[in-house]
């Protein structure tokens, strides 16, 4: 799809990007990654070196496309959008303009001429129930595609909490048995890049961070990349004031939620949900959710879909306890006057056998 | 297993077996007290006992001057932890969430940082309580395991809720599970220990102020 021969430089010339637009970009793509700003001509050397572009091949399974409609219209037509056409995006369903035998034909050329050098973009679970026959992409399962060409992938990127935790296909009952692309790959660096859908400039930061030094940036323990995923939704939220000083909305229409108190008490999942929406936000920076006056999902959490509510706190029991509380307290009781009675007939066994102490018996002693 | 299914477990199936064994516990002891039984007091009463039963369970919560000279550490330290165990369990907002979520009851929280004032507070009486009790050789000698253990279960839901909102340790997610599963732990321990004195205080004293109004003593 896109022109190897061509510099990213060039490619962004020809659709009206100049040099200081695009090295903007690299300054900032830079600092959001946390490199110190000498690093934005490395990352704007990397970005238009055409020959260390590398093949991109992204695989889509039980998925929306919300991802891929996230990096491609959210921006639409700003400079991240562009990177990706710059970039050798071999195959992809959505946006590859071959379908059918030829789509599946760059694929395997792709591999061939990158084999150990590209770079495997995944969004979507794999099912592995019946066979794996939920999904099936040119007669191949999810599960045999992916393993296939994470063979001979550099590194493998999930995009999505689908692709990284399972996501909405994988929340109770889980009727597909689907899993994360971590649970398939093992033998290969993958990156989790979570979130319903993740932040475009996030997508871009990683992959420019990769086409910069080869490598994956810093994980954490859930693969995610640090820098992005660093803090929780909460500690960087503007309303956290609010929460601190008790101040809640506690409906959608009420004068706290029109002051832009805090939205714990409406299921707000912030405080356990680490993603960059709060620093980065959407759209070009314009909003995010809780700005708009809704409380987080924890889209980028795994089993976001199971954590009980999204319109309950946060403290609140994910499941009924009263039910089982009464159910106890009634055993107690039971338990208790059984106890009871076995106390009283103790008491009155006792009662039967005590005799009383005559004067002559304690002349006796 | 990762952070967030611990979680889930401690906001879902454990939470249920925790307050299931609580309640479980803390009806099966009170059945246990109230089938002990007392014989009936014929006499006539010679003042409302009952309005004195009720004063004698307000009037021991109020400070002793005597019994602060005597036994200052214990005295100013243990009403610091109990005080502030009051505050850090019923003022904190999420804390007023779970409650009103289960039991429907709803008033106002204090600000967050001031109930994190008051759970430091509350902490460093519990280490003083116990190094009292360590280094005091009367206290020492009446002290065994369960005594500790209460001592640490009653810690625990506090320093981890202190090392949650302050982000210590583990990542948030679980030191929360942490948290939660404490208190579940505190939970189901409960009635089956000395910490059973949180309700039988009540009464205990009632009966004391009941009995000794009788007889015509102010208790």
């Amino acid at each position: 799809m896109s022109e190897p021969d061509k510099s990213l430089f060039d490619l962004l010339a020809q659709r009206g990007v100049s040099r200081r637009g695009f090295l903007k970009f690299c300054a900032t793509t830079a600092s959001m990654l946390g490199l110190p700003p000498s690093m934005s001509s490395a990352v704007a050397e990397a970005l238009t070196q055409a020959a260390r572009r590398p093949s991109v091949i992204w695989l889509s399974f039980q998925e929306c496309t919300g991802c891929t409609e996230s990096l491609t219209r959210a921006y639409s037509p700003t400079i991240e959008s562009l990177i990706f056409d710059a970039i050798s995006l071999d195959y992809h369903h959505t946006l590859q303009a071959a379908s059918g035998d030829a789509a599946e034909e760059a694929r395997a050329q792709a591999m061939k001429a990158n084999y150990g050098s590209y770079l495997l973009l995944v969004d979507g679970s794999i099912p592995l129930g019946e066979g794996g026959a939920y999904s099936t992409i040119a007669g191949h399962t999810n599960l045999s595609m992916l393993k296939e060409v994470a063979e001979g992938a550099a590194a493998v990127v999930s995009i999505g909490t689908c692709a990284a935790f399972g996501g909405l296909p994988m929340a109770n009952p889980n009727p597909t048995g689907a899993v994360s692309v971590k649970d398939i790959v093992q033998d290969k660096p993958v990156m989790n890049v979570p979130g319903c859908p993740p932040i475009p400039n996030v997508i871009v930061g990683v992959v420019a961070h990769f086409l910069t030094f080869g490598a994956l940036p810093e994980l954490d323990a859930l693969g995610r990349p640090k820098v992005f995923y660093g803090d929780t939704i909460h500690d960087r939220c503007y309303r956290r004031p609010f929460y601190d000083r008790g101040l809640f909305a506690k409906t959608f229409d009420d004068e706290g939620a029109r002051n832009g108190w805090c939205l714990y008490e409406l299921g707000c999942k912030g405080p356990t949900t680490y993603n960059a929406c709060a620093t980065l936000k959407w759209n070009g920076g314009t909003s995010f959710p809780i700005q708009s006056g809704h409380g987080c999902l924890g889209c980028s959490e795994p089993k976001f879909w199971d954590g009980g509510g999204f319109y309950t706190a946060l403290s609140t029991p994910i499941q009924p306890v009263t039910g089982a509380a009464v159910t106890a307290a009634l055993a107690g009781a039971a338990v208790g006057a059984a106890v009871a009675f076995g106390n009283q007939s103790t008491k009155g066994k006792a009662k039967a056998a005590h005799t009383k102490v005559t004067i002559d018996d304690l002349e006796k002693a | 297993m990762s952070a967030m299914d611990l979680l889930l477990w401690s906001r879902g199936p454990g939470l249920a077996i925790a307050v299931s064994i609580f309640a479980f516990g803390v009806v099966l002891r009170l059945f246990e007290i109230y089938s002990l039984g007392r014989k009936a007091d014929l006499a006539k009463p010679r003042v409302n006992t009952k309005a004195c039963a009720g004063a004698t369970v307000w009037r021991r919560m109020l400070p002793d001057m005597h019994i602060l000279r005597r036994s200052p550490i214990t005295y100013v330290a243990g009403y610091l932890f109990h005080f502030g165990l009051f505050v850090v369990v019923f003022l904190y907002a999420p804390h007023i969430k779970l409650i009103e979520s289960t039991l429907g009851l709803s008033w106002p929280a204090l600000p967050s940082a001031l109930v994190d004032l008051v759970a430091v507070l509350t902490l460093i009486s519990l280490v003083v309580v116990l190094v009292n009790r360590i280094t005091d050789p009367v206290k020492r000698l009446l002290s065994g395991f369960e005594d500790y253990l209460t001592w640490a279960v009653t810690l625990l839901p506090v320093l981890t809720g202190y090392m949650a909102y302050h982000h210590l340790m583990f990542p948030y997610q679980t030191m929360l599970a942490l948290h939660i599963l404490s208190v579940e732990l505190l939970l189901v321990i409960f009635p089956f220990t000395k910490l059973m004195h949180a309700i039988t205080l009540f009464i205990s004293r009632w009966y004391n102020g009941d009995i000794a109004a009788r007889k015509g003593v102010q208790s």
